[in-house]
């Protein structure tokens, strides 16, 4: 048997076993076709009905029993591999194996690894991310706790502020008894207990331009964008630019937000959408303006979509669309935004090449 | 006829309104009927006779700007959508 699959008419060799054997071990070149799904995949798996068929389990039981429904279904030339993968291995012949995760971690993420877009695979990429959080407030709150239970391996929260009254209507990741709490302390406590795979990096100060380059070095590969203030976002995004970190950008206001990906050099960038904050004068005060408590819910949660498509390389990340989502209507908008070549951060003739501290006028708390 | 989105930071500036209807066969046209008839709105909007640059026109789900800008056509029944830079994150 084994010398026949290394030729060129060689048989398809079919795993008909369940996702966890397989991972545990495989031969190599076979195709992976657990039982139940035969019926249902079998065409998708072996295109070809002339080409021969062998299925193979543990020790050839289910792989013989099998082989009615493969006739029944066109493919007449299948056989099973008598004694399965253990005669495989007790005659020393290669295996592969995909697992890395434990029976703990299998368990965790099932959900995830039955999704052929995550699978193994994937769950592995996102155990090796890093995301860095800006604010861990209304935006942050669904942000991390998503991204935490989907098991992003490394979170990095920066935020100086504690946890107040008014914060609860929304700030889903603080209780009450954490009031007074520090912020980016709390949610470590949080997120580690949900997700003990989840190693959460603090950073309890401001981001400034002082600090920005510091903690933008210390290997984030994805930024999730929940600042509170135009000082801080476009610090962030001239920041993320000369870093080549791509930004998941997310806004509130009262009933009313907004979703974007900030990929640089690649998609627009917050200065191609937006090149000067407003003045002072004519910045929505955030205190003053209100947000419906569940509003950050739904942003924050698309941000984590994106974050975790990026992550995984997966769809199409919003990058160059203005996804605007208004709770009263309940209404998505989508409108394009494309890379300005006079863009001052990202264009071709840059004259931003240094951080600038806009004055603060809206970071303030109440 | 047109309908204008107006965003939740400037409905102050609008009576409350969150759309508003407006008539014009370009961007200009359609700004001007509203700021004729809500003078305060045109401060935010306007740098100069300019957009200011904090404020962006949708027509039709693109930028204005990369269009003709003020000068952009709108036909009957297209939606434009004003959109200022907005911070809030909290």
């Amino acid at each position: 048997m084994r010398e026949h699959l290394d030729e060129p008419d060689a048989p398809l060799l079919v795993d008909v076993r369940t996702d966890r054997e397989r991972r545990v071990a495989n031969i190599p070149g076979s195709v992976h076709l657990p039982m139940a799904e035969v019926e249902a995949r079998l065409a998708e798996v072996a295109p070809d009905p002339n080409r021969p068929i062998v299925t193979y389990c543990a020790t050839g039981n289910r792989s013989l029993r099998i082989l009615p429904t493969l006739a029944a279904l066109g493919y007449e030339d299948a056989r099973s591999m008598a004694g399965g993968i253990v005669a495989w291995q007790a005659l020393g012949y290669p295996t592969d194996s995909a697992s890395t995760l434990d029976d703990e971690k299998l368990a965790r993420y099932s959900r995830h690894l039955l999704i052929p877009e995550v699978g193994i695979e994937g769950q592995q990429k996102l155990l090796q991310t890093s995301i860095l959080l800006i604010g861990a407030g209304g935006l942050g709150s669904p942000a991390a706790l998503y991204l935490a239970a989907a098991g992003v391996g490394r979170i990095g929260i920066v935020d100086d502020d504690r946890v107040d009254a008014s914060n609860l209507q929304r700030q889903v990741l603080y209780s009450t008894a954490e009031l007074g709490d520090s912020k980016a302390e709390s949610a470590r406590r949080t997120l580690e207990d949900l997700n003990p795979d989840v190693d959460v990096v603090t950073y309890e100060e401001r981001l400034t331009s002082e600090n920005i380059d510091r903690i933008l070095s210390e290997g984030w590969e994805l930024v999730v964008d929940g600042a509170d203030n135009f000082p801080t976002r476009y610090l962030l995004n001239d920041a993320s630019v000369w870093h080549g970190i791509p930004v998941v950008h997310g806004s509130i206001y009262r009933f009313e937000g907004q979703v974007t990906v900030f990929k640089p050099f690649e998609g627009p960038c917050y200065r191609c959408l937006f090149p000067q904050p407003p003045p002072p004068e004519l910045a929505p005060s955030c205190a003053e303006g209100g947000v419906l408590g569940v509003l950050p819910g739904v942003i924050g949660s698309l941000q984590a979509n994106e974050a975790l498509k990026l992550a995984l390389d997966i769809g199409e990340p919003l990058i160059g669309r203005l996804l605007l989502f208004d709770a009263l209507p309940t209404r998505f908008d989508e409108v394009s935004i494309r890379r300005d070549p006079n863009c001052p951060v990202c264009g071709e003739h840059p004259t931003i090449t240094e951080y600038i501290d806009y004055a603060d006028f809206c970071g303030v708390p109440a | 006829m047109t309908i204008v989105r107006i965003p939740p930071t400037l409905r102050e500036q609008t009576g409350g309104a969150a759309a508003l209807d407006a008539e014009g066969a370009t961007v200009r046209d359609l700004l001007d009927d509203l700021t004729g008839r809500y003078p305060a709105l045109r401060d935010r909007i306007y740098d100069e006779n300019e957009l200011a640059q904090f404020v962006n026109v949708y027509v039709g789900g693109e930028d204005v700007r990369t269009r003709e800008g003020l000068d952009t056509a709108v036909t009957d029944g297209s939606t434009v959508i004003l959109l200022p830079a907005m911070a809030g994150g909290r």
